[in-house]
């Protein structure tokens, strides 16, 4: 096996719950071992806790699935200790092209911004991404991960839920005080609990087709509206690892999809695309019908709903996988200390809030595309071909273009965890907001802002021109002694004295440019790098008051509301 | 700062502009001028450039219908 991949295929192995007498009972049981329940697991055990990963089958995903993973995946990625092993692995790429018949459009480059650890984008097959991360999780004893164990049942009670599992030696069951189901886009949980999954489906077929070639081609995305190849239709390429190319053709309502998977059907069209001496190989070929739905609710008593299960969009603005990361970004350090007892269970009420939020902008976002690429009336498609046509010669039609407005994190400005901003702060760290990154020193080496962040609650503080080893000491103690401690994360402009631990502004990108901080201003940051209050000075009062919003005491108790799901469910 | 929908005549020579728009028209089919609408539709919704009025004049050439 070479170093830049990873195992592939599982074995089963039966586990002593299955011939205990009664349900073994763990704290947490995860559903699906695809993208997101694997990257559960991992933060699960970063913080020390025990979990059991269930997944039907014994192989890392197959087909052509994800391919685009956002620099916000790749952050929480990399805080899960895989985030170097996929952009080795994956083609790094920041620039598209959009080309109207025979006509390119226009150019874009989605992170012109220096100095941020991770790039904009990766692309990497989801088959590499779940192994990658499969290999990191069997390196963690705390993760139990049971191939060829499909949830057939579940009972979702107060006082704890029980799951019936099939495995090849027959069922069994098990116990939890939590499960996550990150059981997919048709999850069996939801079905289970009779969960209506709504929104809505796109009348349209796409033909996705991973090919095989050496070609020339830049590591670029390239969208086509009504190309001469594939008339009146859209096509998308873009490069993968391993000389593997996607690509994207639409085929419009009427196309046969058994007809259209073809080999004979599908090599004369990606012929005509790619031109007639293009030697290829085909890996992988489907035909998709799109859908944008969620959930009511991402949690029903003891039961959370993380990745495709709560939530599902089309593919034009990569947001599926990478915004199931980001669920589990969320909901993981909030079950920890709700299992370790130090925050209330009212701050499990504030997952669903957060990212079905999250999940509603993503959803708005790829209908936008998805209406874009397949417009649903004649009056929508005279505009969109309106705005092809003036986007050859002006400037603003091409801002209306949308071929998929890619993945960008959620800031939670209306969460009620978040502290009310303070007065004169300007910029895109409000409350809410995801930390950006930036290059810093620490302990006289290279270093990222983001490496310090995370995982617990941090003060980010910026030191003032006066600060002594003596006045960080205190401060850093005051923080320390909080009902939940809150690691201080000192930072100074470069050129002064600086005490041990503390982070240089090294490009002096930090201070002005991304956080609007002077001498004295205090950042708090959540265990999943997201703004949760500012100040111009760290008072110990606001500070005591913003961790215990964070925390979801000023939540209404969720108690009553999970009872009575638990109960009807 | 936002501005309202001037709905008072703001045009000096009213018929002129009519006639304008009437002959852009003359040679378009049915799905030439539903074309042609639409890009004159943006290229005005982007001169004018304020979301407010936008939506006023959405809404008030939606009436009725
Ligand atoms: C063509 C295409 C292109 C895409 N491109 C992108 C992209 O570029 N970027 C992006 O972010 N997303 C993309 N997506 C979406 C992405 O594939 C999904 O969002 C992602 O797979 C969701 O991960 P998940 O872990 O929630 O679910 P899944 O990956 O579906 O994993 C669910 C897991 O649960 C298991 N399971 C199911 N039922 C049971 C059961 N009863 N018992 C036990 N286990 C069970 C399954 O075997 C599976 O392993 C694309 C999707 C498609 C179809």
């Amino acid at each position: 096996m070479s170093e830049d991949t990873a195992p592939t295929d599982f074995t089963y192995q039966p586990s002593p719950d299955q011939s205990a007498a009664t349900p073994v009972r763990h704290p947490v049981v995860i559903i699906g071992a695809g993208p997101v329940g694997l990257a559960a697991a991992l933060d699960l055990a970063k913080r020390g806790r025990k979990v059991v990963v269930l997944d039907d089958d014994n192989t890392v995903s197959t087909g052509s699935r994800a391919i685009c993973w956002s620099k916000r995946a790749l952050e929480i990625m990399d805080r899960l200790g895989v985030g170097d092993a996929l952009v080795e692995k994956g083609v790094t790429w920041k620039k598209g092209k959009v080309f109207f018949g025979e006509e390119q459009l226009y150019a874009f480059d989605l992170l012109p911004e220096e100095g941020h650890r991770m790039p904009a984008f990766i692309n990497l097959q989801q088959y590499h991404f779940e192994a990658f991360t499969v290999r990191e999780v069997l390196k963690h004893p705390e993760i139990d991960l049971r191939w060829n164990n499909r949830l057939v049942g579940v009972d979702n009670k107060k006082e704890g839920v029980t799951l019936t599992l099939e495995t090849p030696d027959g069922e069994y069951r098990l116990a939890a005080d939590y499960m996550l189901a990150a059981d997919g886009a048709r999850s069996t949980t939801r079905r289970l609990l009779g969960l209506d999954f709504k929104g809505q489906i796109f009348k349209d077929r796409f033909l996705i087709a991973d090919v095989i070639m050496k070609a020339d081609f830049p590591t670029e995305r390239w969208f086509w509206f009504d190309p001469p190849f594939n008339k009146g239709q859209s096509a998308l390429l873009h490069k993968q690892p391993d000389d593997v190319w996607r690509i994207d053709l639409q085929l419009g309502w009427d196309a046969d999809p058994e007809e259209e998977r073809k080999p004979e059907k599908v090599i004369p069209r990606l012929k005509a695309m790619l031109g007639e001496d293009v030697e290829f190989e085909l890996e992988w070929v489907s035909v998709y019908t799109f859908q944008c739905r969620r959930l009511e609710k991402f949690r029903h008593g003891r039961i959370f709903f993380i990745g495709d299960s709560a939530h599902q969009v089309s593919p034009f603005g990569a947001r599926g996988a990478n915004s199931g990361l980001q669920d589990i970004d969320n909901l993981i350090w909030k079950l920890d200390l709700v299992l370790s007892g130090k925050a209330p269970e009212s701050l499990l009420k504030s997952y669903h809030e957060e990212r079905a939020f999250a999940a509603d902008e993503n959803i708005l976002n790829s209908t936008r595309s998805t209406d874009f690429i397949t417009p649903k009336s004649d009056a929508s498609r005279a505009f969109r071909d309106a705005v092809l046509d003036l986007a050859r010669e002006h400037d603003f039609a091409r801002k209306l273009v949308n071929s998929g407005r890619l993945s960008l994190p959620s800031t939670y400005s209306e969460s009620g965890l978040n502290s009310p901003d303070s007065k004169g702060f300007i910029g895109q760290m409000l409350p809410g907001a995801p930390c950006a990154d930036a290059p810093v020193t620490f302990d006289g080496k290279k270093s990222w802002l983001l490496h310090h962040l995370g995982g617990d609650f941090c003060g980010l503080y910026f030191a003032r021109s006066d600060e002594t080893a003596e006045s960080l000491a205190q401060l850093r103690g005051s923080l320390a002694a909080l009902e939940v401690p809150v690691r201080l994360v000192p930072i100074f402009p470069p050129g002064s004295d600086v005490p041990a631990g503390a982070l240089i502004d090294s490009a002096q990108l930090m201070a002005e440019a991304r956080y609007d901080a002077r001498p004295g201003s205090f950042y708090m940051i959540r265990p999943d790098q997201h703004v949760t209050a500012r100040w111009r000075e760290a008072d110990p009062q606001a500070i005591r008051g913003a961790l215990n919003r964070a925390l979801g005491k000023g939540l209404v108790a969720a108690e009553a509301e999970a009872e009575q799901e638990g109960t009807a469910a | 700062m936002s501005n309202s929908l001037k709905s008072e005549a703001r045009l000096a020579r009213p018929d002129d502009i009519y006639q304008v728009l009437i002959d852009a028209h003359r040679d378009l089919t049915a799905d030439q001028s539903q074309a042609f609408n639409s890009r004159l539709v943006l290229l005005l919704a982007n001169h004018v450039g304020d979301e407010g009025v936008i939506a006023e004049a959405v809404e008030a050439a939606g009436k009725g219908l």
